[in-house]
This record gives C-alpha cells, structure tokens and sequence, in this order.
C-alpha cells in the first residue's frame, strides 16, 4: 500500500512537472537584438533624411555619418574617458547616498504609522519635482561645487528608491504574512524574513526609476554647474555649444542616451533574473 | 478547566483534555457582521474532525481565531500548550527561497530547532520532504513544482513546526480529483504516524467523510454548529465508495436545507426549512 501510494505520486509528479526547454544563448540574443538594432537603423535613416532635406544647415545639424566619425575620434581620446570617470564617478557616488538615503527613509516610513502619514505624500511629491528647480537652492547651499551636484543627484533619486521600498512593504502577499505568522515570525523577524524579501521586486523597480531621476538629475547639474579644471560629460555638452560644435554635441548626447540605456538595461536584467527565480514571469511565458 | 465549563461541551470526552477547545465563540466584524455566533467545538487529541458548512459559513474565520490570526470578539478558545501549525488553500511558500529554505526558515523559528545548525537544519528539511514524497525537490523553487507538489511542501513545512495541532484551510481545494485523492492518503497516513489533531475546513462533503472522524456542520450567516456527524467507517477510505457516498448524501441534505433556509428572507427561523 505504502509502495503503492509512493508510486502514484512519483508518477503524477512526473507527469504534472512541465519540461521548458532553453533556447540557445545565440538565438536569444538575436530575438532581443534585431528590433533595437532596426529601430537604431530606422533612427538614423530619418536623421539622415531630415538632414537631407535642407531644414537646418550642415553646420547647425550635421548628418549621423559625420557624427558618428566625431564620436568615433573622441572614443580615442584620454580626455573623454577622464571626462567619463568623472561623470560616472558622482553618479555612483550620488546613486549610492540616494540608495541608502531612500533605503533609511523607506524603512521608517513604511513602518511607523505616523511617519507614514506625514511624510507619504511629501516623498510622493519630491518625486514629482523637477531636479532642476533645486539647483539654485543648491548653490546657494554649496557654491558651484560637486557637493552641490550630488546633493540635487541624492534628491532626484532617493524618493523613488524610498517609494519602491514602502511600496514593496505595503503590497506585501497577505497570505505570505500570515503564513509568516503561523511559522511564529513576529516583527522584526516577520520584517527580515517575509516582508523585506516580498518587497524586493519593488524595490528594485524603484532602484531602476531612481537611476533614471540620478541620471536626468546629474546632467542637468554638469550643464548649470560647471567646475573649473574638471571635464565632465555635461562641461563637454557645455562646450560643444559655446564653440557651435554641432557634431560634439551631437556625439556627447548619443554617449549620455548609451549610458542611460545600459544601466537600465542591466536593471532590467536584474528584474528578470528575479521575476524568473520567483517564477514571476509565467504569465508571460 | 471548571466544571461548568465541561458541562456545556458536547460529549467526546475521554477523560484528557481536547487539543482544542472553543466555548461560545463568537467573533462580530466591525459593528454588525456576524461572522461566528457562539460557537462552541473541540478537537480530542488525536482526532480528525471536519468542519463542513456552505460559503458565509465563518470557516476561515474559525481557523484563524484558533490559530491566533485573529481574536474572538466573545468566548474562549483554549489550546492549552499544543504547537499549531496551519495549511491554506495556496501552499503560501515563499518564492525567494527554495523548497528546502522553505522548510529550513520553519525548522529555525521552532524552538527545538533554534540552536540547530544551517547543516542539520538541510538534513532534517530533506528528512521531511522524504515524508512527503519529495525527496530530492529540496533545490527547486516552488514555482517549479506543480499545485500539488507545492501543497504537499507546505504540509511538510507545518510538519516541521512540529506541531500537535493541525489546522487546514481547504487545503486540497484548488487541486484536481486525482491529486486530491492522494493527498487524502498521504495526509492520513501523516496524521496517524503523528498522532496530529487536525481540524480541516472543506466545502466538500465527501472530503469531509473520507478523512473525518467526525464531521461538524456549520450554518452560514451567521456561523453556527447546527449539527454534529460521527464517522465511524472503517480506514482507510475511498472518496468514490459507497461506504463514503451515504453519509455523505444525509450530511449533503441537512446543508441544502441550511442553504435553502437562505433563499426566502421571510422564512428565518431556524427548523423553518422543510
């Protein structure tokens, strides 16, 4: 009976255990590719098209050939890859503060009551402010100094990191939590056991809009806060318009559109990794 | 605990105090809704009772007023010192831990198990899923396994809780007939091995003649015992026997008329419905 019994079940497991089958790398690869590799094509023919048509002259908008070929020689410039480190150096930097500004503020609000309350909305609404309008604060506060930079960089992101976090608690499974429950987990181990792991897909989508508020946020500051002596992507953007640097510009702003598009890319990486593992991601599939 | 107490408790005694005990329990939501009215049930140790009732019936309710979840607005649930462990309609496990993690978060939170080291918590988690049938499933993740596979992890993980009682939420509801009647067995087989008492809510008749020793049935809106079914058919059972197919019949009947007591408003009185 026993042996029986065993045997119905290991075969109705068998049975009910889907076989998904892999695709080969190559292939996947290809079928993410193609269509942003022919919306890249499909971009540049319009460029090429509005250049051709006389609308601005050559010199004010030149052609993706010639931009490309100025992107191409700054590619083999030290002075870009100095520019970059800068750029990215305070954006990680501001990134990082942001995340563990967000990552504080997102706890204590999600978990006291009257904290929630008062500073809720107010965090819902810093998210809406545009980054720019701190800037004067900012200068006011720190001169024209990094400090004044990272400070408008923490604000942009910070409030959409800490959203993602209350955001994660709040939606947590009920059924997980009193799951947590009858396994005997109370408060802080219900929190670091149940609720904060529930809470981390959210929280990564609040990471990933977060990049994109540092991002907007630390151009803006490199534009309107030019230190002397310190090459950075935005000075460079500065420059290229002050000298009617048509092509630089063009090429710096391609490089700022690339950085943004790989760091949300491997955000999204991230996300996929975990709705897979979470086996969030069967709706779809 | 007094006698007065014993003497309002419906029979069932053998001397030892039950594993679970509700006396008059009744359990209002917000200001009016009466979920549960004066409830009163006991589980003996040991035993398998059903709780059967149509929707509206207060059943989750009960489940979780014993578990804790929740508190009774009047009476008094005594569980004395018995370890409660509770199954719901979803396995409820957590995706970001594997099958095993699953079980290992139990076996760390149960006191027993609290010194214990991450290595022997494995041992014993691969230890329960053997019970289960699951042996070697310990590194998948639940959205790996199928509905029943993943009902039979969350049984394993109220196993390591060690628990006395066993409360289940129509745990087998949203499985297939074929699977269901395999867990029935593994679930019997568990329970006597254990020697668990288990209260197990189902809107499912024959499910609560197959696996009970007693079937209670609950009026719906409010919550009440209306009337009290022993089982005494020999085990193991079949769901589709015609041992099981009577008792089931007389227990579907008495619940029409509570259904139907339902459909006409005018007719409220209890005995009312032909």
């Amino acid at each position: 009976m026993a042996t029986d019994l065993s045997q119905h079940i290991a075969g109705l497991d068998a049975l009910e255990l889907s076989n998904r089958e892999q695709q080969s790398l190559a292939s996947r690869v290809w079928a993410r590719s193609w269509p942003m590799l022919s919306a890249i094509l499909l971009v540049l023919a319009v460029w090429e098209l509005v250049v051709l048509s006389g609308w601005r002259p050559e010199y004010v908008l030149p052609g993706p050939v010639t931009v490309l070929e100025d992107l191409w020689n700054r590619l083999g410039e030290a002075e870009f890859y100095e520019a970059l480190g800068v750029t990215m150096r305070r954006a990680i930097t501001g990134f990082a503060i942001a995340v563990l500004v967000g990552l504080v503020v997102g706890a204590a609000v999600s978990r006291v009551r009257p904290l929630r309350a008062a500073l809720g909305s107010l965090i819902t609404g810093l998210q809406t402010m545009p980054s720019i309008a701190w800037f004067p604060l900012a200068i006011l506060f720190f001169k024209l100094s990094e400090s004044a930079i990272l400070f408008v960089v923490v604000l942009g992101a910070a409030p959409s990191i800490a959203n993602g976090l209350i955001a994660g608690v709040d939606y947590t499974p009920p059924i997980l939590l009193r799951a947590g429950h009858i396994l005997g987990l109370r408060r802080l181990a219900l929190y670091r056991h149940v609720i904060l792991p529930a809470s981390l897909p959210s929280f990564l989508s609040g990471l990933k809009q977060g990049w994109a508020f540092a991002w907007r946020s630390l151009m803006a500051g490199e534009l309107l806060v030019i230190i002397a002596h310190q090459a950075s992507i935005g000075e460079q953007l500065d420059n290229a318009r002050e000298l009617s640097d048509a092509p630089g510009l063009l090429a710096t702003m391609i490089v700022i559109l690339v950085i943004g598009i790989v760091v949300d890319m491997c955000f999204g990486a991230a996300d996929n990794a975990l709705r897979r593992r979470w086996g969030l991601d069967q709706r779809v599939g | 605990m007094t006698a007065p107490i014993q003497e309002l408790r419906p029979g069932r005694t053998d001397g030892h105090e039950p594993a679970v005990r509700l006396d008059a329990v009744s359990k209002v939501y917000g200001r009016e809704l009466l979920a549960l009215d004066q409830v009163t049930l006991s589980v003996d140790q040991g035993e398998f009772v059903c709780l059967l009732g149509a929707s509206g019936c207060g059943k989750s309710t009960l489940l979780n007023l014993v578990a804790g979840l929740d508190r009774p607005t009047a009476g008094e649930i005594d569980t004395g010192d018995a370890r409660i462990a509770m199954m719901f309609q979803e396995p409820a496990l957590f995706p970001w831990l594997t099958v095993s993690g699953n079980i290992e978060l139990a076996l760390r939170v149960t006191s027993s198990g609290r010194n214990t080291t991450k290595k022997e918590r494995r041992a014993r988690a691969a230890e329960l899923l053997e019970v289960v049938h699951l042996g070697g499933f310990g590194d998948k993740r639940p959205h790996e396994l199928s509905g029943g596979m993943r009902q039979r992890v969350a049984l394993a993980r109220a196993l390591a809780q060690e628990a006395d009682v066993l409360l289940m939420d129509e745990p087998f509801g949203a499985l297939d007939a074929m699977t269901r009647d395999l867990l029935h067995d593994e679930l019997e087989r568990i329970w006597r091995e254990r020697e668990l008492s288990v209260l197990f809510v189902t809107h499912n008749v024959r499910e609560a003649v197959r696996l009970g020793d007693r079937v209670v049935l609950l009026s719906s809106r409010p919550g009440k015992v209306i009337e009290e079914f022993p089982v005494t058919l020999p085990r193991p059972r079949r769901t589709d026997s015609a041992e099981v197919a009577e008792p089931a019949s007389t227990i579907t009947d008495r619940l029409r008329q509570e259904v139907l007591r339902h459909a006409r408003p005018a007719a409220q009185g209890p005995g009312s419905g032909e």
